[in-house]
């Protein structure tokens, strides 16, 4: 896939891609997803997009070739590949903050490397395409498991780790109410994998009714559409005896709906690094002492949020880029043992050739969106 | 400016309360000091570079690895430099790049018809989604779009 500009990707014939660094490999597509995330991308949020760029972070393939010094993985490997590249010997990835790498990304020193994610992630070329070169490959990348649906495991990539790490850094103790705003696949994600650290209630909170009608089938959680409440925070106060939740997660991200001037300064004027509408929310409506779990992502400069009630009510703020690598262990676990299905979310199916009207369908939320796989014709 | 050193194990009571329970990081991190050893870790061979890479000036040298695509190039890239010689907290860097990304499209475009290609801008957009999934969304931006038209041509023929 080619980025032209803002609304605009095509497909294109490109160079093969080569080994620039011992440690790297060559992988040819097998599955490939459009995540919430290259929407942000799409719609030119993130700054340093060029224009030529191939974007796409989700992806399971082939390994066709290997540098001089790749020793875990071999030719005709099934792979899934973490969407953050990590070195795993910095200080960082040491610590197991694998989507904090410090030697993946020389463009910008707060973010790690990421494939297909601008220049400002480091300048890589992503998986929506047939061949990706995948640094670190001794590192990041892990070999499918024979039983293991590849659909399955393309959403071992992001989707399931994110999701997951929302509700573990909530810190959700048994009993708590958990508020999850966003029910795009994160959002849905985060809400079916809090139960694992046993809340007795989970929230969803959007404004489009299939994602939560969608939500709420999946994630067996208690929806409401914002839209249809006048204030979102008071209703949230009300149905948690006017105490607020005791967690709230924020999957929404930097362009969040819902309250006009965020909308304005955030997304329209670039006055802020998109609107913060949702992390207001979450700030507002969380209890004295809450958590608050961030996994939406937003702009490099600033946001406005309600700080001065993060220091009043004593709130914990927590937030990371999925260490996808960490968790992989424990979530193949929870796939393979029948409690995960994260094929569930699939909706759409989509040949990488149909790359436009893909991004399209999800960006617009056309035909009941909710996750698509794109597949390159030179599938395995 | 010259550091001052401190004995800072000789301040009364230093250490003393420190309670290694107290990591508000865990699980996410695996606390282990490392970040105190931090720049002793074994690194891997550098990339070798061979395209112009940007580099944050927040950092000493570009990391191990890196990605190749699309070096800076036209006016968007002197752009892009200019915003490279400000550090990641200021807006000098960020708004810049914004402009040169917008800079960038057009670029995109000439570069496409030098190419013999002309964009075909619809089909980029995914129109064909649009129209079988979303048709009246077409339809009313048509209609809206002819009655303005057709409001300003009889004003404008008025006016005359
Ligand atoms: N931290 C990470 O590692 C990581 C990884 C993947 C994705 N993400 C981010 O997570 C976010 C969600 O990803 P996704 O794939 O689910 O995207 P998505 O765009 O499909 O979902 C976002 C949802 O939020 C809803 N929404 C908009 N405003 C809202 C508001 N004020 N309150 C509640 N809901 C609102 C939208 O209707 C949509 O359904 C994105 O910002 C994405 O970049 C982060
Ligand atoms: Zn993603
Ligand atoms: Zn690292």
């Amino acid at each position: 896939m080619n980025y032209r500009g803002p609304y605009r990707v095509r497909t294109e014939q490109r160079p093969m891609p080569e080994i620039l660094h011992p440690e790297d490999a060559i992988v040819r597509v097998t599955r490939t997803c459009i995540c919430g995330s290259d929407l942000h991308l799409y719609h030119g949020m993130v700054p340093d997009t060029r224009v030529g760029s191939t974007f796409g972070h989700e992806f399971t393939g082939i390994v066709e070739e290997i540098g001089p010094m790749v020793q875990n993985l071999k030719v005709g490997d099934h792979v899934l590949v973490p969407f953050n590249i990590a070195c795993g010997k910095c200080n960082f990835c040491k610590q197991g903050l694998y989507g904090n790498c410090h030697e993946s990304n020389p463009m910008a020193t707060a973010v790690g490397g990421i494939f297909g994610y601008s220049h400002t992630a480091g300048g890589y070329d992503g998986g929506q395409a047939e061949y990706v070169r995948v640094p670190y490959a001794d590192v990041g990348p892990t070999v499918i498991p024979p039983d293991m649906d590849p659909d399955d495991a393309v959403l071992l990539t992001d989707v399931v780790p994110t999701g997951y790490q929302a509700a573990e850094m909530g810190g959700i103790k048994e009993g708590d109410t958990v508020v999850i705003f966003g029910a795009g696949p994160i959002g849905i994600m985060a809400a079916r994998c809090a139960w694992f650290f046993g809340p007795s209630r989970v929230i969803v909170i959007d404004h489009v009714d299939y994602r939560l009608e969608f939500a709420k089938n999946y994630a067996k959680c208690e929806v409401y559409n914002f839209k249809s409440l006048e204030d979102p925070v008071l209703f949230l106060k009300k149905t948690t005896d006017w105490y607020g939740a005791d967690v709230c997660i924020d999957c929404v991200g930097c362009e969040a709906e819902g309250n006009g001037l965020q909308t304005f300064t955030g997304r329209k004027a670039l006055l802020q690094a998109g609107a913060g509408t949702a992390l207001q929310w979450a700030i507002n409506s969380v209890k004295k002492g809450g958590i608050v779990s961030i996994v939406g992502v937003y702009g490099p400069p600033f946001n406005l949020i309600p700080i001065g009630n993060v220091v009043n009510k004593g709130i914990t703020i927590r937030a990371n880029q999925a260490s996808v690598k960490r968790l992989l262990p424990k979530l193949i676990d929870h796939v393979q043992s029948g409690r995960l299905n994260p094929k569930g979310l699939i909706t759409h199916r989509i040949p990488l050739e149909e790359i436009s009207e893909a991004y399209n369908i999800f960006s617009s939320k056309l035909d009941n969106c909710i996750k698509t796989v794109l597949i390159p014709s030179a599938k395995a | 400016m010259k550091k001052e050193v401190i004995d800072y194990k000789a301040i009364p009571g230093w250490g003393m309360d420190a309670d290694p329970d107290n990591e508000p990081t865990y699980p996410i991190k695996n606390y282990t000091g490392d970040d105190h050893n931090r720049i002793n870790y074994e690194r891997s061979p550098q990339q070798p570079v061979t395209v112009e890479i940007l580099q944050s000036n927040e950092r000493p040298k570009p990391s191990v690895v890196f990605g190749t695509s699309v070096p800076p190039s036209g006016l968007s890239g002197i752009i892009r430099r200019y915003a490279f010689t400000h550090s990641e907290d200021r807006y000098r860097h960020w708004l810049p790049l914004i402009l040169a990304d917008r800079i960038n499209v057009f670029e995109g475009i000439i570069d496409d018809v030098r190419k013999g290609h002309i964009p075909n801008i619809f089909a980029e957009k995914g129109f064909k989604a649009t129209w079988k999934y979303n048709r009246q969304k077409i339809v009313s931006q048509v209609l809206v779009t002819s009655v303005v038209v057709l409001t300003l041509f009889s004003v404008l023929k008025k006016k005359k």
